[in-house]
């Protein structure tokens, strides 16, 4: 009552205040143990999918890379433990498809041996921002928020676009996670210097470390480093827990006022925002030579015997990881990979964690069925118009969705959309906003395809209508000139053959 | 008597009066050329496969336009195709007799091709290669799988196969009315 | 496997409990009604609920569809705010008529909630206005307790309702009197300025804060519509901009009319108090469904309301223009929605 008296003062309000559910903010990050075998999807980023370096039957060690990036727009793979490729081919992946990729299937020896080929660069401040970029980008490293950009695109420096200042995310807006809550905590030093690193590479001056206001250990433990090491130019931010106030645009608002144009960058405005656990990997990779072979993963929810926080290596099966927790027989509930307001509904528990995993979470039936009911038709309450943190109209967008008014659906902006799910969780018809809008980006982008395909299909056929048209042409003036030759009664010349092939 | 004649002589005025305006309108703001061939050639698929008919679908477009042909022929364009090509033409939308066909593509079963090229001239969209007495093959990738390939071949060595779904042409579907059926789909775990 | 997009997590809000919290607000509104009008209130209310909830019991098996959506609150809701609109005095059959009209004309044949473009309790109570204008505007007088009219006696009620005035050997006008908009709009057009007019009319014009004069059943109490539009605006079930909006401008325009000519037009707190403007504009024109979804409509919407129902009562033939304010200003909600789209994150406003 008080909080909706508050908003009438504020006229516009975005984002909401789920119920938190951080049952593990005060478990301790337990090492995982060794599993007997790992599964690397060859794609565990933005971008293209990485090309096998290793064949079956090699023998690879811990940190190894195995996989290199095809394009620029990718990350490389590493192994996660020494061991030997048993397998290289399909399998489960945590997408909500349930479809399956390549994958490397390592067998691990239990040496669990280094591959100490990569350098530490212990000097890093005296090394060109160049250098270290490298490392970075040698080391696998992605968005460990859960976008798994490949984070050494976002550390490029653009010389009409100098970085003022950098923006290091530790919200983490999302209900039950608290994966990147206790890295603050034990691994404060570490991102504050992971931080600086970051300052050196894109010559930023200033940083800002946001912090949500339920995680005052977390902004005790950067203030203490801040004022003992005297950086002045690191500024610790307390905000509001609300939701989606991790998300990157919603942040840079909430921080500097500003808001990214659409279609353009953090960068543009000179800014770049990074995750907490992104950047200790990035004090990882450069510090102590280590790739990206593990991360932090949330285990828990309301079915989860034994929540916790857990390091675990890339490539674990989730099952594996589940029973580590207790949970052996996930019959009785539902998965979900990532946090419950994005994450996705597991298909497959043997599908392995991946960069992006930032959490596991398993629901009761009950839960899932108390948030997934039956749509009944909008009111239009408005609800979803006032917590939309991109200011859109979810109803009168999900509406033209549903009725296939793709053309329309441009107009209303259906790709400034993040997907964060505000709109349907206030939604007291319980309509599916986000997956409507899912499926419009969907089938938008099958028709933008299909078009594409229909242009290059249309202009290959009337391209080899040409060329029948211009072979006839040849061979008519051919018979004519045969012709006009044996009247004139000259020496007959073989006519030329019309080159096969594309005109 | 008098009011009669005065709103007939004025309505008819009026009318004479929008006639010419129309009339005017029409000459200074004509059209030219008939683009709707194009426009109808823009939503076809451009799998070139002649089962609407016609052989391609410029024809087809051109039948279209000239009212010469229904609206529901395209079967690899589907529902949608259908829809747009009605509501470009301003008719009734007609359904599809043939059901949605998966997308398929043409494969070669190479170790009996026999390299008689036949297949190389029928491909509309030039999506096979291959030389006399060599084998041939199929770029699976620019396919329309429109199965003009299929009878020329004289050793019937090529097969459709439906396209295999990738996971980056994935895309979610429409929300079903199937979330009740959650606590269904526990159950049926549970038996299986 | 069923594909299930995220959010895995509901705030838990529901259609249900928003019509239930529009329901315990009018609590306020109904028991006054009752206070008022004793069990003649009570028989309106019943009847009026009782028949939309058949009606759209009605609808669903006819259109073969599930009939989950008959509780959902709706109906019932719809139900009490007919009844609230209508004159004490309304037999029963109208009472029916009403609920059905709304119910089935004015909700279901568009498909049932979320789809009707105009308020169904409005449309109702407006097409009884049309169809009836003799009963819809027989205002009884409040509290009667005289022996052969005691409103609290359950037979004499009854008797009323199901029978009519015939039935108790009185005439209307002997026991009806004029609503504060109509006995102002009558006096002036009998030549009568609007100060005399107010030092004439039965009670004492603040009196309709409270609620002691004639009217609708449920719109006589300023006071107690206010309190349930307060908590509404309090539980986040809507939003200031609609009543706000509304109220101000009906304040506003009157205020500026009747300092230039306060002999043609009544001071602000006379419209804001008078007739049927607090229950339209905290519980009509707030309806979500045929109100706009942005908050810039919203406003445009509030302040639409609030011009055509001044322009009515200071000029056109109805001494009340709230509820036909409303409903043409329904008939604008979708332009309004279209043009009030707000700027979109990172982008010029379009």
């Amino acid at each position: 009552m008080l909080k909706s008296l508050r908003s009438l003062f504020q006229p516009k309000v975005t984002g909401i205040y789920p119920e938190k559910h951080k049952l593990t903010a005060t478990a301790a990050i337990a090492e995982a143990p060794l599993s007997s075998h790992y599964i690397l999807p060859l794609k565990q980023h933005i971008g293209e999918i990485c090309t096998p370096l290793v064949r079956v039957g090699d023998r690879v060690l811990k940190g190894q890379k195995i996989a290199k990036s095809q394009g620029y727009l990718s990350a490389a793979i590493h192994a996660p433990t020494s061991g030997i490729i048993t397998k290289i081919g399909e399998h489960a992946i945590t997408h909500p498809s349930g479809l399956s990729m390549e994958s490397i299937f390592i067998e691990a020896d239990g040496n669990d041996q280094w591959d100490t080929t990569l350098a530490t660069l212990q000097d890093w401040k005296q090394l060109e921002p160049s250098i270290l970029r490298e490392r970075v980008r040698l080391s696998g490293i992605a968005g460990l928020g859960g976008a798994v950009f490949p984070t050494f695109i976002k550390l490029l420096q653009d010389k009409n676009h100098p970085i003022e200042s950098v923006i290091l995310n530790g919200a983490e807006c999302e209900p039950y996670l608290t994966n990147d809550h206790r890295l603050m905590v034990e691994h404060s030093e570490e991102i504050v210097l992971g931080l600086q690193m970051i300052l050196h590479m894109v010559k930023a001056n200033t940083a800002i470390i946001a912090i949500e206001d339920n995680k005052p250990d977390a902004i005790a433990c950067f203030q203490r480093i801040i004022t003992a090491q005297e950086l002045h130019h690191i500024e610790v931010k307390s905000l509001p827990s609300s939701y989606p106030q991790g998300s990157e645009k919603q942040l840079i608002e909430f921080l500097t006022k500003k808001q990214v144009p659409a279609g353009k960058l953090p960068l543009h405005i000179g800014l770049i925002c990074q995750n907490v656990g992104t950047t200790k990997a990035i004090h990882d990779a450069i510090l102590w030579g280590k790739p990206l072979i593990e991360r932090v993963v949330t285990v828990s929810g309301d079915a989860m015997p034994n929540p916790g926080n857990m390091r675990v290596r890339l490539g674990t099966p989730i099952d594996q990881l589940l029973a580590w927790h207790g949970l052996e027989n996930m019959d009785g509930c539902h998965l979900i990979h990532g946090g419950p307001m994005m994450g996705e509904r597991l298909g497959h528990a043997h599908a392995p964690v991946v960069k992006a995993t930032n959490a596991v979470l398993a629901f009761l039936p009950q839960t899932m069925m108390a948030a997934h009911k039956e749509e009944s038709p909008c009111i239009r309450c408005g609800d979803c118009s006032q917590v939309c943190p991109a200011s859109l109209t979810p109803n009168l967008l999900a509406d033209l969705c549903r009725q296939d008014q793709f053309e329309k659906v441009a107009d209303y902006h259906l790709f400034d959309c993040i997907e964060c799910g505000c709109c349907s969780y206030v939604c007291p018809s319980h309509i599916p906003l986000v997956h409507y809008f899912r499926y419009g980006k969907g089938q938008l982008a099958t028709i933008k395809r299909e078009k594409a395909f229909a242009d290059e299909s249309r202009q290959r056929s009337s391209a080899k209508e040409a060329r029948i048209q211009r072979e006839k042409e040849a061979k008519e003036a051919a018979a004519a000139k045969r012709k006009q030759a044996r009247a004139a009664t000259a020496p007959v010349t073989p006519p030329t053959q019309p080159t096969e092939g594309q005109s | 008597m008098q009011n009669l004649f005065t709103a007939m002589l004025s309505f008819s005025l009026f009318a004479l009066i929008s006639g010419i305006l129309l009339a005017i309108a029409t000459r200074f703001f004509k059209v030219e050329g008939d683009p709707i061939v194009e426009k109808i050639d823009a939503l076809l698929p451009q799998t070139q496969c002649g089962q609407c008919g016609f052989p391609g679908c410029k024809p087809y477009a051109t039948a279209v336009a000239e009212e010469r042909a229904e609206v529901n022929h395209c079967i690899p364009g589907g529902e949608r195709t259908m829809l747009a090509i009605a509501d470009l033409m301003g008719v009734e939308p007609k359904e599809i007799e043939e059901g949605p066909t998966a997308p398929m593509v043409a494969f070669i079963r190479e170790d009996e091709c026999i390299g008689c090229t036949l297949c190389i001239k029928s491909c509309p969209v030039d999506a096979i290669v291959g030389a006399p007495k060599q084998y041939h093959t199929i770029i699976a990738k620019d396919c329309t799988g429109c199965t003009l390939c299929l009878e020329p071949c004289p050793v019937d060595c090529i097969d459709m196969l439906i396209k295999p779904e990738l996971l980056e042409h994935w895309a979610w579907p429409l929300p079903g009315s199937n979330r009740a059926e959650l606590g269904h789909e526990r159950k049926e775990q549970h038996h299986a | 496997m069923i594909l299930l997009s995220s959010p895995h997590i509901h705030g838990g809000n529901s259609i249900r409990k928003v019509m239930f919290s529009v329901i315990l607000s009018l609590i306020p509104a109904t028991l006054f009604s009752v206070y008022l009008f004793g069990w003649l209130s009570f028989l309106i209310i019943v009847s009026c609920m009782g028949a939309a909830l058949v009606s759209e019991w009605g609808c669903l098996r006819l259109m073969k569809r599930p009939i989950a959506p008959m509780f959902d609150g709706s109906a019932a809701l719809t139900g009490l705010l007919i009844a609230l609109t209508l004159p004490a005095l309304t037999p029963w059959w109208m009472t029916i008529l009403a609920a059905m009209f709304a119910i089935i004309l004015s909700k279901q044949i568009y498909g049932g909630l979320g789809y009707n473009p105009f308020n169904p309790a409005l449309s109702a109570r407006v097409i009884l206005l049309i169809s009836f204008p003799l009963q819809m505007t027989s205002w009884i007088t409040p509290m009667s307790v005289d022996h052969l009219l005691n409103l609290y006696d359950f037979s004499i009620a009854s008797q009323l309702f199901f029978f009519g005035v015939q039935s108790l050997n009185t005439s209307l006008d002997a026991i009806t009197m004029a609503t504060p908009l109509g006995h102002v709009k009558t006096a002036l057009s009998q030549g009568i300025s609007v100060p005399d007019a107010l030092a004439h009319y039965p009670y004492h014009w603040l009196d309709a804060f409270i609620g002691n004069e004639g009217g609708s059943i449920g719109e006589s109490s300023a006071l107690a519509l206010l309190l349930g539009g307060l908590f509404l605006l309090g539980k986040g079930v809507i939003r200031w901009q609609i009543p706000c909006s509304f109220l101000i401008t009906v304040a506003l325009l009157s205020l500026i009319s009747s300092l230039i000519a306060p002999n043609q037009f009544a001071p602000p707190l006379f419209h804001l108090m008078a007739g049927g403007l607090m229950l339209c504009a905290f519980f009509m024109a707030t309806d979500p469904v045929s109100s706009p979804v942005t908050h810039k409509g919203q406003l445009i919407f509030g302040i639409g309301c609030g011009l055509i129902t001044w322009s009515i009562r200071n000029f056109g033939g109805y001494p009340e223009g709230a509820m036909f304010a409303v409903m043409l200003m329904n008939c604008a909600v979708p332009l309004i929605d279209h043009y009030t789209r707000p700027r979109v994150y990172g982008r010029a406003a379009s």
